[in-house]
């Protein structure tokens, strides 16, 4: 009934040395070495060893991100800088009025998503959550330029740090329907996430070298549009790709894919703010 | 009921119109992962059916498959195997069961199902209930398919 090519035996073989197929290089940031492969957590089945999207990048691509002076995300961590500083809504306060060193959120990157009062959190919430109930604002747009400039310059205090989300207890349940999400394919091409970046990383799609689809190094500036794009910005732009609707960013389900990504990615250093292209 | 029903046989009617003789995507009839018939009742052309390959919006085949004969092209996909001499591996009817629904051939399989129009889920709307490729480009396709010769 069901028949494969010889080739297809040949080729189940040669994927797992497919695996290596990005290159070894190390990545050194102003003069820090950031852990880019690790063991994958015992919850992953099929994956030996991870790595960070920017193993699999070119040699030009990968250079920007090695020094903050040619890191393009760089600009957007200013206006990051700019926002925490400006007054806004009718309590007349800006996030610096109350969040007085920055360098204190060193350390959140690595746990978020988490579970808070029952509900999946990610660090847009946290910030949308002080916008409206604290400085009595408007939330932000969770891929707008002032949101992802906000979390870059947060996601940057945690810089070298490993991912460290936590899944079981209370988050139990979101990390299992992220875990569903990722496995089920959607899309008139009918493409589960797991197709492409556990099945296939490590070979080119079309112009396009696969990883394994990890978040730590998010929000990324991808040099396709020159901005920085969300977590939930990606996964939107992954579904659109295979003819898929997205669900809704900062919704539940791609919620639970982020905790599920992230704890895919544990032991991996945050990069925020990536390159991509 | 009687509005829905009207809208049933205006879209059937539409449908027939335009592809008299075509297989419709789910009356395919597949035999060990092959499609002996064609399903269009013109002959597949293999020039358009190279077009069709390579071209992003149609077939994009060259996203997964690597082909010589496609040199103008600068990125060729690994994702699946060379295209090279696909037609000494394969008969015309199993290579027309393959680009129709590969997971009748391929269990499992990463590659698309280019001719069916349902059992996907959260199509975007535009791509709701349709196919990726019409039969033309199927046939067109296969008969290209079958050129790829190295023996
Ligand atoms: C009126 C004071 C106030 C303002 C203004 C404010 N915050 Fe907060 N923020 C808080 C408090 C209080 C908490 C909760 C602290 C805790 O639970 O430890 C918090 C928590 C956070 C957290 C989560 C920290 C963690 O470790 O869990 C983030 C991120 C954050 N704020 C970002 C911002 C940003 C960005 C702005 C500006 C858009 C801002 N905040 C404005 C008071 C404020
Ligand atoms: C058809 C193949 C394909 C599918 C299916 C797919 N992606 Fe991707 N994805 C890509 C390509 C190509 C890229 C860009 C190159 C790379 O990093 O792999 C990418 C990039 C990403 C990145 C950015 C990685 C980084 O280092 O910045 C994330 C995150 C991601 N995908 C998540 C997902 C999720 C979640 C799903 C399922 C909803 C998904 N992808 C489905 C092809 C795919
Ligand atoms: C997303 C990747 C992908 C796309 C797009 C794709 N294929 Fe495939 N194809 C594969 C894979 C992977 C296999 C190997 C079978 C398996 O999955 O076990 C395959 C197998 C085949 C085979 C059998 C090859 C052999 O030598 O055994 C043919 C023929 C084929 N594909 C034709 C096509 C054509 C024609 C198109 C475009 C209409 C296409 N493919 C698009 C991934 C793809």
């Amino acid at each position: 009934m069901m028949k494969s090519a010889p080739w297809v035996a040949l080729v189940a073989m040669g994927f797992g040395g497919a695996a290596v197929a990005q290159d070894s290089k190390a990545l050194n940031v102003e003069g820090t070495a950031l852990v880019t492969e690790a063991a994958a957590p015992s919850h992953m089945e099929n994956v030996d060893t991870i790595y960070s999207g920017w193993r699999f990048r070119s040699g030009e691509t990968q250079a920007l991100q090695t020094d903050d002076f040619d890191n393009p995300a760089m600009v957007f961590v200013d206006q990051g800088i700019d926002q925490f500083g400006k007054i806004d809504g009718t309590e007349g306060k800006a996030c610096s009025s109350c969040h007085e060193n920055i360098e204190d959120f060193a350390g959140l990157r690595p746990q978020l998503p988490r579970v808070q009062d029952g509900k999946l959190v990610s660090m847009e919430n946290l910030v949308n959550t002080c916008r409206t109930e604290r400085m009595g604002a408007e939330p932000w747009k969770w891929s707008g330029g002032q949101m992802t400039a906000v979390t870059a310059l947060i996601g940057l205090q945690s810089r070298g740090m490993p991912i460290d989300v936590a899944i079981d207890g209370d988050a139990a349940p979101f990390w299992e329907k992220g875990k569903e999400l990722y496995y089920t394919r959607v899309g008139q091409l009918d493409m589960s996430c797991s197709n492409c970046h556990e099945d296939n990383y490590g070979t080119m799609i079309r112009a396009d070298h696969l990883s394994q689809g990890q978040i730590n190094g998010f929000p990324t500036y991808r040099l396709k549009n020159a901005k920085l794009n969300s977590t939930h910005g990606r996964f939107k732009g992954c579904m659109k790709n295979i003819r898929a609707t997205p669900f809704a960013e900062g919704g539940d389900e791609f919620k639970a894919l982020e905790l599920y990504l992230a704890s895919r990615g544990q032991g991996l250093a945050v990069e925020s703010p990536s390159v991509r292209n | 009921m009687k509005h829905a029903m009207g809208f049933a046989a205006i879209a059937v009617f539409g449908a027939s119109m335009a592809f008299a003789e075509d297989v419709k995507p789910m009356a395919v009839s597949f035999a060990d992962g092959s499609v002996e018939a064609a399903l269009t009742s013109t002959a597949g052309d293999p020039a358009n059916g190279r077009k069709v390959f390579a071209n992003r919006k149609q077939g994009n085949c060259l996203a997964c498959h690597m082909n010589a004969d496609l040199p103008e092209e600068s990125f060729h996909g690994e994702v699946g195997p060379p295209m090279d001499g696909v037609a000494d591996r394969w008969t015309k009817a199993e290579l027309r069961g393959i680009v129709t629904n590969s997971k009748m051939m391929f269990e499992g399989t990463i590659m698309p199902a280019f001719y069916v129009d349902s059992g996907y889920e959260r199509p975007l709307d535009e791509f709701a209930g349709k196919s990726i490729l019409t039969a033309q480009q199927v046939e067109d396709i296969v008969a290209y398919l079958i050129t790829l010769k190295e023996d």
